[in-house]
């Protein structure tokens, strides 16, 4: 069964300061992982480490139990899909998924067969004897698939594959890559920047900033406890809030005075903390009602919803309310806040602090 | 592309005019000229001619050491092309590589395109020399092994690798470029696909470089018919026994030793038209067979 074991592993090139350190992470037999990050986080690196595109400098990464990091790229069981597809512009279709089974030795008459049906699961039938220059971006993409599915790879591994595509195919692409995950089983590593292609696809979401892994866990855990302000920032779109406070008697207070109060924070006065607030988890009340108030600065109509953004004072908040209320700029309003929204980290690390109000929350979800 | 336009076509016709002037100072003009003296007699102290038709031709189609000419210069054509173009091959591959040290062997490689024919013939008179060096040696443990002076086979090979040398560099530089122009990825790709290192030159970079191959080809044929002159006059002098008298060599000699300057006239005629037939065979032949991406 193909695990990926990744133990201690770093990276660094000539003798520059190592891009990557220490980096842990299995990846369960039959998983769908997505590696979340910016670019340049390490994690196109890490996939190639894997692959076996790029050397190992310290530490071991084994797949299906065997010790990879001196193994050749074809000797791992891999298939990749790129960025740019890759596909050979000379071949045909048909030779560009063939060509690894024809490497295989693989008859031809089975070679055929094998390519046809592969086609055929990903609608590629009819384009089997065209170039790719004669594909638009969306059957190349199909391509790419089709040539890492034919090997019946023990591990996929995808390298930012759809983000050359529009929204609309991308979207599509998307949902065709997770149901050939669902029907093959294959474990699945797929690298990406998009945090929507991340949260909808993975079954476990890993999310890396320079050169380290941040967090691990299902796309809700990481949504809903991010264990860092760099996560809480990273994932979510309209992005959250963070506001800069103090914990006094058992409630925070904002840089500009404002008193926000949070329960369960008993014995934290003093800490310097980062109030992280979801936008979509905030309401507008009337005036002199919720926890805030404050003055609508502008409002961004996006159909389905509004995102407000308004002035605590000199503290810029954005609320996503679904509510069409007649807001315009300079109205005063209120922010209420429940207290399990409230999410804190530590002022200076960044790190996430739990509060009473989360484990009540939790139990709440679970009843 | 970006196209100009000029409204007032004088200045169109005066930016193009010096450009013009040289191509017809310096082939128009003597070719038109070597036209008229191809079908004349010309008298060997100057002062008139008298037209002969095709009686040059006739002469040089039915002379033997025109046709030894010829066998030559094909040999050492084809020979030289095949030699520097897989030389250049090995050598681009593996600058592509990147193995070590790849950076100062490329420099090294890109120099020799610099030097001279005529130096480039001085230095192999050199390394061949059957009384100097490496072949001295080999010619005391096996008497008459080398000797260029004596043998036909052995000048002809000689010169044939004297001239690919001095090509190598320039291809070398077109094969990197080329090499290098293929996107990584796709060898990547063809790796995770299980195609060891040969395999992937093979099926990978060798038919993305077709284009390339296609351009070296035709200027090395050109080039080897038309350039060899300096290699053959410092290395043998067209000996022994006219076995490296090439073409252009005999036109030279034809010409200039020969006081014949109408008959070097009409082989220059012949050699112009047999590399435009050469090249025109390339275009219509193996073009064809050429992927551009």
């Amino acid at each position: 069964m193909a695990e990926i074991r990744i133990d201690k592993v770093s990276k660094s090139y000539g003798k520059e300061k190592a891009l990557m350190q220490g980096i842990d992470l299995t990846i369960m037999d039959g998983e769908f992982v997505v590696i979340l990050g910016p670019s340049g986080c390490g994690k196109s690196t890490l996939l190639r480490m894997i692959a076996g595109l790029e050397a190992v400098t310290g530490g071991t990464i084994s797949i299906a139990g065997q010790v990879v990091n001196d193994l050749e790229p074809r000797e791992r069981g891999c298939a990749m899909v790129f960025q740019n597809y890759a596909l050979y512009p000379h071949m045909t279709v048909a030779e560009n998924i063939g060509y690894a089974l024809r490497v295989a030795r693989v008859a031809k008459a089975e070679r055929m067969a094998r390519v046809a049906m592969v086609a055929g699961s990903v609608g590629l039938t009819e384009f089997l004897d065209r170039k790719p220059g004669q594909l638009s971006g969306g059957q190349r993409q199909r391509v790419a698939m089709a040539r890492a599915i034919v090997r019946e790879p023990k591990v996929f591994l995808f390298d930012e594959p759809l983000s050359n595509l529009d929204a609309t195919l991308r979207v599509q692409m998307r949902h065709e890559i997770r149901k050939i995950h669902n029907r093959i089983g294959a474990t699945s590593v797929f690298v990406t920047h998009d945090q929507q292609e991340g949260m909808t696809l993975a079954d476990r979401l890993v999310v890396m900033n320079k050169g380290t892994i941040e967090q691990v866990g299902s796309p809700e855990e990481i949504y809903e406890r991010p264990a860092s302000t760099y996560v809480a920032g990273f994932i979510g779109s309209p992005a959250m809030n963070f506001l800069p406070g103090e914990i006094q008697g058992g409630a925070v207070i904002l840089e500009n005075g404002i008193r926000l109060p949070v329960p369960g924070l008993s014995g934290l006065d003093g800490t310097m903390v980062q109030v992280g607030l979801r936008p979509e988890r905030l309401s507008l009340t009337g005036p002199g009602r919720g926890q805030i108030s404050a003055r609508v600065d502008f409002v961004e109509e996006l159909g389905s919803a509004r995102l407000a953004h308004v002035l605590v004072e000199d503290i810029a908040i954005s609320v996503l309310t679904g509510d069409k209320l007649a807001i315009a700029p300079g109205d005063e309003v209120g922010i209420a806040i429940a207290p399990c929204v409230v999410q804190l980290f530590d002022g200076t690390t960044g790190k996430r602090i739990e509060t009473a109000a989360h484990a009540a929350q939790q139990v709440e979800t679970v009843s | 592309m970006r196209r100009a336009y000029f409204k007032t076509s004088w200045i169109a016709a005066a930016l193009v005019a010096p450009q013009l002037l040289i191509i017809f100072v310096f082939f128009y003009w003597p070719s038109a000229q070597a036209v008229y003296w191809a079908f004349t007699l010309e008298q060997p102290w100057g002062g008139g001619n008298t037209w002969v038709g095709l009686q040059n031709f006739r002469n040089i189609l039915s002379d033997p050491y025109y046709w030894n000419s010829v066998r030559a210069s094909f040999l050492f054509a084809f020979g030289s092309t095949a030699l520097a173009m897989g030389m250049a091959l090995i050598l681009a591959l593996f600058a592509d590589r990147q193995l070590r040290g790849y950076k100062a062997y490329r420099l090294a490689v890109i120099w020799p395109y610099a030097i001279a024919a005529p130096a480039v013939g001085l230095a192999f008179r050199f390394i061949f020399a059957p009384g100097a060096g490496l072949f001295s040696y080999l010619n005391t443990l096996y008497p008459g092994l080398w000797d260029p002076s004596v043998s036909g086979t052995q000048a002809l090979l000689m010169v044939t690798i004297a001239g690919a040398w001095k090509l190598v560099s320039y291809n070398f530089i077109f094969f990197l470029a080329a090499l290098q122009s293929i996107p990584r990825s796709l060898t990547e790709a063809a790796a995770m696909d299980g195609a060891s290192v040969m395999r992937r030159m093979r099926d990978i970079q060798l038919p993305l470089m077709a284009p390339t191959f296609f351009f070296i080809l035709v200027i090395n044929i050109t080039d080897s018919f038309t350039d060899s002159f300096g290699i053959v006059d410092t290395l043998t002098g067209g000996g022994p026994a006219r076995a490296t008298d090439l073409m252009v060599y005999k036109i030279y000699s034809d010409g200039f030793r020969g006081f014949d300057y109408s008959g070097a006239a009409a082989q220059s005629i012949i050699l112009m038209g047999l590399v435009i037939a050469l090249t025109f065979v390339q275009f219509r032949y193996v073009e064809r067979r050429v992927h551009y991406t």
